[in-house]
């Protein structure tokens, strides 16, 4: 081998080192770019999303003067709910309508004049005068909502010149002189945040999927948190170093990865064929999601006590604490928020859960807002499944209304976690 | 030092006694009625409980999307609150299913015919227009195809463009978006569609009465190049992607088509456009029948079955002019409705199987 001069050795090092520089800002570059990649794709996903679903924030309303006649809801003036319940409030609507567009006075006219306002606008009167039987008799100014043919034409979804146009000349020509009169308005859509699921995209609204969600995430967290973390405790502090403990080891980190429709089947199986508990019921999908939980929990939980340094075992060893008395007065109040956390990210994860679900019943048309754990509901994700899937076209910015809602709670779920840690964690 | 007892533990033991305790009083009775079933039947359904619901003293029936063979089996499973009430379904049940039903109990089963589905073949507005045929569309979509020398022989399916089928067809590629097998509306695609073209051709129309197996096989099975792609249970879905790529054609149900009128047309089908008219007429071929069946044993001990059904059956959901027709579905012609009125009135139940 030559000897290299002083100069070429000099060149040789330089280009080496210009290489390892090149690559270096290369693999940095790749990192960035995967980065950049991955907020691309977040921001089009937020971005056509939001985009499709602002609109359902608001629906199209019209301003009516409602007389409640008592002729047509209570003719004997018995006030008798039943009798309430069961009239006909559909005439005072027409009525209503007929006053503000004298001109429609045929048949055919009437209809496409009554098919401007929403099929569910009648049910809310009921609603109204069941609550308040002392509406019977006055006039009332009112505003209802709109059909959803005639939503997505003043928004703009659906031109007036389109194919597509469902909504007549005649109908377009009233929706001009209602708007230009001040009756036709865009408004806050609150049905959306107050109703359960409806076939009228007008009158549907996530209140009956929030609440069966809730009751699930209830009975999950009062299920899971506690085992979960019994588990933990006896794995990490009490259970003995053998083979057992380690094939159930292996097995928890299994059940974690196996995916979430074998606990639907399970669920199905298990809870409704053999025990009996009912179909569609939040505490059937609870338990189920307990299952799918349970791993998650235990095994942030295991971290969690892992991560509490032993010199504070040995301490509380050391001025004569029993086994039990280090776990729970030391190890387990510094390792809860990391169990907290664990749970909350368990708890996010079963929240955005629409698969096993769909075995136990779940997956149903339910207009009623389940009143507890054991009434027929739906959860978030399984009402955008159905929404989507619905023909009317209202629904598409309903289903993407509904996502906005649900990725809300997993944000905030998923920021309470980061809080907790940041807040409560004690570093070592 | 009090508490040793681990708090976790109690609270989970509390949660369990109160399971073990909640469901028997749960089972004991049920208020609303309970439906399952076909997901093409779902919207109609809906429609009507939500009126039921709103306007009688009863609660809103539930209604579960299973799809037809998997609420028929819950559906016979047996008789008690825990097993659903009516069970919509896109086609008629079947003997086997009858007699499943009967062997756990079931027997009493009341058949109610709502109406029909069309289903349609549909493009984006932007395309030209496919005026197709059965045989055309067999020919497209089947795995096997006869021989295009003319000889009584099968060869896999050789056509790339729309022109290879048919010299009157544009010289489009063939690529056609449908449901998969698990659908109802896959089912009736290919046994009124498929086996339509299929039986065009009179060779194969004798294997039927020899091979009934055989025939099915020739007819029903659909090519797996990648010419015709499933995509999925969801029609909007379909639709959607028949928007962005107008060489496409996809099947659906005709309320699909109906409520994306300004973005997707019909194909014309022997002749036949898909329109309400030619459906209900049964002019148009690719047309099914739709059912709910009704538990009898049931009735009266679930409150409100009889009232549903009466409210279902009545002229203003399911007749010519009623709120089921402007969501899309095909109402009974005057004389059809008039003998399922009268079944419906009397709760006729289906003879057992045989």
């Amino acid at each position: 081998m030559a000897i290299l001069t002083p100069a070429e050795t000099r060149r040789r090092v330089d280009a080496s080192l210009r290489r390892r520089y090149r690559t270096e800002r290369l693999f940095r570059l790749y990192g960035l770019v995967s980065v950049l990649l991955g907020i691309g794709f977040l921001l089009v996903l937020f971005t056509t999303i939001v985009a499709n679903g602002y609109g359902a924030f608001q629906h199209t309303y019209l301003r009516l003067e409602i007389r409640f006649d008592p002729a047509v809801i209570d003719p004997d003036g018995t006030r008798d709910p039943e009798v309430i319940l069961g009239a006909d409030y559909s005439q005072l609507v027409k009525e209503a309508l007929r006053s503000l567009v004298p001109e429609a006075d045929d048949r055919a006219s009437r209809r496409e004049l009554n098919a401007l306002l929403s099929t569910g606008a009648p049910y809310e009167l009921q609603q109204m005068v069941l609550a308040n039987p002392g509406l019977v008799g006055q006039t009332r100014e009112l505003w209802l909502p709109a059909d959803d043919e005639v939503d997505l034409y003043v928004k703009g979804d659906v031109p007036a010149d389109a194919d597509g146009q469902r909504l007549s000349g005649r109908q377009l020509a009233w929706i001009g002189q209602l708007a230009e009169a001040g009756r036709l308005d865009r408004r806050f859509n609150a049905a959306f945040f107050t109703q359960g699921d409806s076939r009228e995209p007008e009158m549907a609204g996530i209140w009956g999927a929030t609440k069966g969600s809730f009751f699930m995430l209830l009975v999950t967290l009062v299920l899971s948190f506690p085992l979960g973390v019994a588990a933990a405790i006896y794995l990490e502090e009490f259970a003995p170093r053998s083979w057992l403990v380690d094939v159930i080891e292996v097995n928890i980190n299994n059940l974690a990865a196996v995916p979430s429709i074998v606990f639907g089947l399970l669920g199905l199986a298990v809870f409704i064929n053999f025990f009996g508990l009912p179909r569609s019921a939040p505490l059937v999908g609870g338990l189920v999601l307990t299952l799918m939980t349970l791993p998650v929990v235990i095994i942030a939980s295991r971290a969690a006590i892992k991560s509490v340094p032993p010199s504070v075992r040995e301490a509380a060893l050391g001025v004569g604490a029993s086994q039990m008395q280090i776990v729970f007065h030391h190890v387990l109040p510094l390792a809860m928020p990391g169990m907290l956390t664990g749970a909350i990210i368990g708890m996010a994860r079963a929240l955005g859960e629409s698969a096993p679900l769909l075995m136990i019943g779940m997956v149903a048309f339910i207009v009623e807002v389940p009143g507890g754990p054991l009434s027929p509901a739906t959860a978030l994700p399984v009402q955008i499944y159905l929404w989507a899937d619905s023909p009317e076209r209202a629904f598409v910015e309903r289903t993407s209304a509904a996502i906005m809602v649900l990725l809300a709670f997993l944000l905030v779920m998923n920021a309470a976690a980061v809080w907790l840690r940041n807040r409560f964690e004690r570093r070592w | 030092m009090k508490h040793i007892v681990p708090p976790a533990g109690l609270l989970a033991a509390v949660a369990l006694a109160a399971l073990a305790a909640g469901p028997v009083a749960a089972q004991s009775a049920r208020d609303y009625i309970s439906i399952v079933g076909s997901s093409t039947v779902y919207p109609f359904t809906t429609v009507v409980a939500e009126q039921f619901g709103r306007s009688t003293k009863f609660k809103t029936p539930k209604v579960e999307s299973t799809g037809s063979g998997g609420g028929i089996k819950l559906f016979c499973g047996g008789v008690g609150v825990q097993h659903p009430d009516i069970v919509n379904s896109s086609r008629a049940i079947k003997p086997a299913e009858l007699a499943t039903c009967a062997t756990n109990g079931v027997k009493d089963v009341v058949e109610v015919k709502i109406g029909y589905d069309g289903i349609v073949l549909a493009e984006s507005k932007a395309a030209p227009g496919l005026p197709l045929t059965l045989r055309d569309v067999f020919l497209a979509l089947a795995k096997q195809v006869p021989n295009p020398n003319g000889t009584a022989t099968l060869v896999p399916n050789p056509y790339k463009t729309w022109k290879d089928v048919n010299p009157k067809l544009p010289a489009e590629t063939i690529e056609v978006l449908g449901p998969p097998p698990t659908s109802g509306t896959r089912d009736a695609f290919v046994e009124l569609a498929m086996e339509g073209g299929c039986k065009t051709f009179p060779w194969i129309k004798a294997i039927k009465d020899k091979d009934e197996n055989r025939f099915k096989q020739v007819c029903y099975t659909i090519r797996e190049d990648g010419r015709f792609i499933e995509a999925g249970e969801n029609d909007n879905l379909i639709v959607q992607k028949l928007k962005s790529n107008p060489n496409a054609v996809g099947i659906f149900g005709y309320s699909f088509l109906e409520q994306n009128m300004d973005a997707v047309k019909g194909s014309v089908v022997d002749g036949q456009a898909p329109t309400f008219e030619n459906i209900a007429s049964g002019k148009y071929p690719v047309s099914r029948p739709l059912y709910f069946y009704v538990k009898k044993a049931h009735v009266g001990a679930i409150p409100g079955i009889k009232e549903f059904v009466a409210e279902f059956t009545s002229r203003k959901a399911m007749g010519e002019e009623g709120y089921l027709a402007d969501r899309g579905l095909v109402p009974l012609p005057a004389a059809e409705y008039q003998v399922v009125a009268k079944k419906v009135a009397a709760m006729e139940v289906m003879p057992p199987a045989k």
